[in-house]
């Protein structure tokens, strides 16, 4: 009885782990490719200097971060990946995921404010909130992306 | 005060240089918001309080190099950096650290 709980605790777990992530992820990468086509028209880059042409009227740092954590699921995966080696390819969503929509929050920041570029971007990634003993506790990792907003007096 | 975390600020030259200038703050999870956290973690994806912490915490941070810039005379920071180190369990130091200049 006792053998039989502890067993199916893990695999419910599992299986609402599984099917609320896969959809979070759907409709979040659903997300993330209606905004980057939105934004596309900001010039972006991490070079740290403008092109020469451009004349800069006003400049501000711009930034954006995102929090994310792995499922049940596919901490499990990465488990069983874990024994043999090689791609995790559970975890390379997420950091997908985390990366680009922290871009895009900056750049949205960036049009807020009503900028026209962000140059000199770059990205950091640090492990926050790491996992208590043995895999207990939330584990998250942040993603930011910052980098020099720029008002142009003419559009490039 | 322009904030840049380019070498230089685009359109304009620098005068005069200051120095290094950093702010930093130490923040600590909020208990209600990492039994949240926690839930979250069965799911997977954003940790939205934790977004906001780290947002907030870092809006700190450069507000205090600010500050420390404007008393050293500057109208401006360049070359910003940002870094994150873990004090202790459940603590996280973020901290902002940037050349404090004069710029036309």
């Amino acid at each position: 009885m006792g053998g039989l709980f502890d067993l199916a605790v893990p695999l419910i777990l599992l299986i609402v782990g599984y099917f609320a992530g896969t959809m979070a992820e759907q409709s979040h990468y659903k997300s993330i490719r209606v905004r980057e086509l939105r934004m596309r028209r900001m010039p972006t880059t991490n070079l740290k200097k403008p092109p020469a042409h451009w004349r800069v009227e006003k400049v501000a740092l711009v930034a954006g971060s995102t929090v994310v954590s792995v499922d049940y699921f596919k901490r499990f995966l990465a488990q069983l990946r874990g024994f043999v080696g090689g791609r995790v390819r559970s975890y390379e969503s997420l950091l997908d995921r985390a990366r680009r929509e922290s871009v895009l929050r900056m750049k949205e920041e960036a049009a807020k404010l009503g900028f026209d570029a962000v140059i000199n971007v770059r990205l950091e990634s640090s492990n926050i909130a790491a996992p208590f003993r043995n895999d207990r506790g939330t584990a998250g990792v942040e993603v930011l992306a910052f980098g020099t907003a720029l008002k142009l007096i003419r559009q490039p | 005060m322009i904030l840049s975390n380019t070498e230089e600020v685009p359109g304009r030259a620098i005068r005069e240089f200051y120095g290094v200038v950093t702010g930093s703050t130490v923040r600590s999870k909020h208990f209600g918001k990492d039994l949240l956290a926690g839930l979250k973690n069965l799911v997977g994806g954003e940790l939205k309080g934790y977004t906001e912490l780290l947002t907030e915490a870092r809006k700190e941070a450069t507000e205090r190099m600010i500050e420390q810039a404007r008393s050293l005379g500057a109208n401006a920071v360049v070359n910003i950096r940002f870094a994150t180190s873990s004090v202790a369990q459940g603590a996280a130091e973020l901290f902002a650290y940037g050349t404090a200049v004069r710029v036309d």
